[in-house]
């Protein structure tokens, strides 16, 4: 074990933390940017450091292909190659297999990629990822899981599920640096809250430094997803991070907080960014619209960003409808505005005034009062009082004991 | 999208004025005179997206082109509050020239009595006089360089007189429709006949400016017919007012301007290296007797400059230039730089550029010295020679 998770302050279920990494003295809840190849995309680390990131997600895949573990290794670990003075996460490679689908075959023995590089294949084991992750030398290293979406039904489900657990022992053996890197188990079972279940005890009895909620954030409908996280954050160890993998909006970051959970990464403020997207307190703001060609104002004007601090929409707009260069301002504005989110949801739980931020978010977010049922079906049962941000309040939650 | 350009200040004498208009609303500095006083040489620093990470110098100029704006109304840019206003660049010097290396090439064949053509990504566009003075005026650069009809080294006799002409009324209908007082610089053409370049140089220096364009260079002439040109247009002018040149970007080619009395310049040199993934090694200490290094030219590189894609910098954990104190240069490595180009990450221009662009401007640091100290022709000498020293040592290294 290789850190240290204090809790300084609860609302109910949610909870704001310290947590320390070898290369990071972090604070909870956290987004975590996606740096897929050694870099988040356009933006230098000083440019990181103002807006205040505090963990940088790489991946296992892409850096394995290139420039290879074995060089970042040579050359001293990912920290030293990218100059990057904080904390590293790297992903197992695993997800790639949901995206990748069509290419992989999955076996016990571990999942066959067609590399989209070249067509090569590739066999991922839960072995080879461990290995690839101790060479990289991230702060948090994440075990190979067999993901499978959550659209899908059937015994496909359950079978993942149960090969993730015997893939996390392997994973175990396999980590030689456990005093240096956290290995994360990862809970699946897909939408089924029995087989949720079993593959919580089985990873907990583990004795993990940290556990992941995944299988998530990929098509499946609202209700569903908020009820795993609830199930599975109920179910955690209290004394150990929480991170929900591949989330993602603003919205469902605030929710899965208030259920509990402490981690969370996606491409999405960096990716919309990319199109013209900026994200705003009220929702979004697409830059390429011709309304913004005159429009002199900031992105926000509350935003205390470098990008809000200097340029106006309109400058921008004639920009991001140029080429994806213009919008390395939005890639800053946008992840300034996710590390805001998390110090705010820190500080608001810590200093005990938690349900006022949910509803002054929920205020901004929805000021006509449609907050959407999900929503205030998820804040029912982490406790927290929206009604005054909702017009009518609903009463079909389901508490079943599992929540 | 602006334009990446490094005009340097090569001159003997010391100081480029600019009046601090008060049209611009950067906030008022007791401390600062009421003129710009630029003993440094201006140059210029831009970047794709419009700002950059480094610690930018106080002084820059940044051309700005009609055609870059796409996308953006003149009367927004005026709503802004102009170019300093909307780039968020207050300390720098803007300079606003029709004419973009990159993105608005001269279209001569296109360009007739009524405006100058340029062929930009949007397509063709056609710029009248007053058009331009308009958008100019949105602009509020520091100053501005009047319309011109430039025309490549091998058009006709006839076309090339037109161009002159053109150029000249144009200059004049700039002039009568400036009437804000702003800073402007006259144009100069000519192509390649020494005539006409001595003929427009004389009437553009009996007009009303405060420097001089220069224009029609970097389309098609030779280096070698070009060095008389530049003095056929710099004989008639008077010594104590700024030239600037566009179209001269190879190191050599500075060279020449600056021996022919340049000022100013402005190029895509850093642009087209950085793109291609070449970073720039001048050695800014000149050491004669420093063992060629052979295994650069198969890599495409030389003495100058090292292409940053080649796979022998994979694992090269040093910096581009170790005494380099650019930003890339003190936080990352040749090996960094090689991984990000291979996998075609936006960083890796980033980065790049900031490196290439302080060490053009270092070059500039370095001819100003010499001058200072009476040294340029030597200077100048010493740069050619050893250029061709290490081309002729990797061609017979074959």
């Amino acid at each position: 074990m290789a850190l240290k998770f204090e809790v300084l302050g609860r609302f109910n279920r949610a909870r704001a933390a310290q947590l320390t990494l070898p290369h990071y003295l972090c604070q909870t809840p956290l987004f975590m940017p996606v740096g897929t190849q050694g870099t988040i995309k356009g933006l230098t680390k000083n440019q990181l450091e103002e807006i205040g990131c505090q963990i940088i997600l790489g991946n296992t895949y892409h850096l394995a292909l290139r420039p290879t573990s074995e060089l970042i290794d040579e050359l001293g670990g990912l920290h030293k190659f990218m100059n990057w003075p904080r904390a590293l996460l790297t992903d197992s490679g695993g997800f790639q297999m949901v995206s990748l689908l069509h290419l992989a075959d999955i076996t016990e023995k571990g999942v066959t990629f067609q590399s989209p590089v070249d067509g090569k294949p590739m066999l991922l084991t839960p072995e080879e990822s461990i290995q690839i992750q101790n060479r990289i030398g991230a702060d948090i290293i994440m075990a190979l899981d067999d993901v499978v979406r959550t659209t899908i039904t059937g015994p496909r489900i359950e079978e993942a599920m149960y090969r993730t657990l015997r893939w996390i022992d392997r994973c175990i053996a396999a980590h030689k640096r456990p005093n240096e890197q956290n290995l994360f188990g990862i809970v699946q079972g897909g939408l089924d809250p029995v087989l949720r279940d079993i593959c919580v005890r089985g990873l907990v009895e583990r004795n993990l430094p940290g556990y992941a909620i995944g299988g998530l954030a990929g098509g499946e409908d609202k209700d569903s997803f908020w009820r795993v996280v609830a199930q599975c954050t109920a179910a955690l160890p209290e004394d150990k991070p929480r991170y929900v993998m591949g989330v993602g909006y603003p919205l469902d970051i605030v929710v899965c907080s208030a259920l509990g959970a402490d981690m969370y990464d996606c491409v999405y403020p960096t990716r919309t960014a990319r199109f013209g997207t900026a994200l705003v307190p009220e929702g979004v703001l697409k830059l390429k619209h011709q309304a913004m060609a005159n429009d002199i104002r900031p992105i926000d004007p509350m935003c205390e960003c470098m990008v809000c601090k200097n340029y106006t929409r309109a400058y921008i707009h004639c920009l991001v409808t140029k080429d994806a260069m213009g919008s390395q301002l939005l890639s800053y504005h946008n992840l300034y505005y996710m590390m805001k989110l998390s110090r705010d949801l820190h500080s608001s739980i810590v200093e005990g005034r938690f349900p006022e931020f949910v509803c002054k978010f929920l205020q901004t977010m929805f000021p006509k009062g449609d907050v959407p049922e999900w929503v205030c079906n998820a804040m029912e049962v982490a406790g927290i009082d929206i009604s005054s941000c909702c017009r009518e309040m609903r009463f079909d939650v389901d508490k079943s004991s599992t929540l | 999208m602006e334009q990446r350009k490094s005009p340097v200040r090569g001159s003997a004498a010391g100081q480029l004025s600019f009046p601090n208009s008060d049209s611009r609303s950067a906030p008022h500095n007791p401390q600062r005179p009421a003129r710009f006083h630029l003993s440094g040489p201006p140059y210029l620093l831009s970047s794709f997206s419009g700002f950059s990470p480094a610690p930018v110098q106080p002084a820059s100029l940044l051309p700005c082109f009609f055609s870059s704006l796409e996308g953006i109304s003149p009367k927004t840019i005026s709503n802004i509050g102009g170019l300093h206003q909307m780039l968020s660049l207050h300390q720098h010097i803007f300079a606003a020239v029709p004419r973009d290396s990159i993105i608005a090439l001269p279209e001569h064949d296109s360009t007739n009595k009524y405006g100058a053509s340029f062929q930009t990504p949007g397509g063709r566009l056609l710029i009248k006089p007053a058009e331009y003075v308009e958008l100019v005026s949105s602009m509020k650069p520091d100053f501005w360089v009047t319309l011109a009809d430039e025309v490549p080294a091998w058009v006709s006799d006839k076309r090339n007189r037109t161009s002159v002409d053109r150029t000249l009324r144009w200059l004049d209908d700039c002039l009568s429709l400036n009437k804000t007082g702003t800073t402007i610089f006259g144009s100069i053409v000519g192509g390649s006949s020494i005539e006409e370049r001595h003929r427009c140089a004389q009437e553009v220096a009996q007009r009303n400016v405060s420097g001089y364009w220069i224009g029609g260079f970097g389309l098609g002439e030779s280096m070698d017919e070009r060095a008389a040109l530049l003095t056929a247009v710099t004989d008639n002018l008077p010594e104590d007012m700024p030239r600037h040149v566009s179209g001269l970007g190879l190191p050599e080619e500075v060279l020449q301007g600056v021996a022919a009395g340049i000022d100013l310049f402005d190029s895509t040199y850093v642009y087209h290296l950085t793109l291609g993934g070449f970073a720039l090694t001048f050695p800014l200490e000149r050491n004669k007797g420093d063992n060629a290094d052979y295994q650069l030219s198969d890599s495409g590189g030389d003495d100058m400059k090292i292409n940053l894609k080649a796979t022998i910098y994979r694992k090269d954990t040093s910096p581009i230039v170790e005494s380099c104190n650019c930003f890339t240069c003190q936080n990352h490595t040749k090996a960094y730089l090689n991984h990000l180009f291979n996998v075609h990450e936006m960083l890796a221009q980033t980065l790049l550029e900031i490196h290439n662009t302080h060490q053009y401007l270092g070059f500039f640091c370095s001819i100003r010295k010499a001058i200072e100290e009476g040294k340029f022709e030597q200077f100048r000498r010493n740069f050619v020679e050893s250029r061709r020293e290490c081309l002729f040592a990797a061609a017979s290294s074959d």
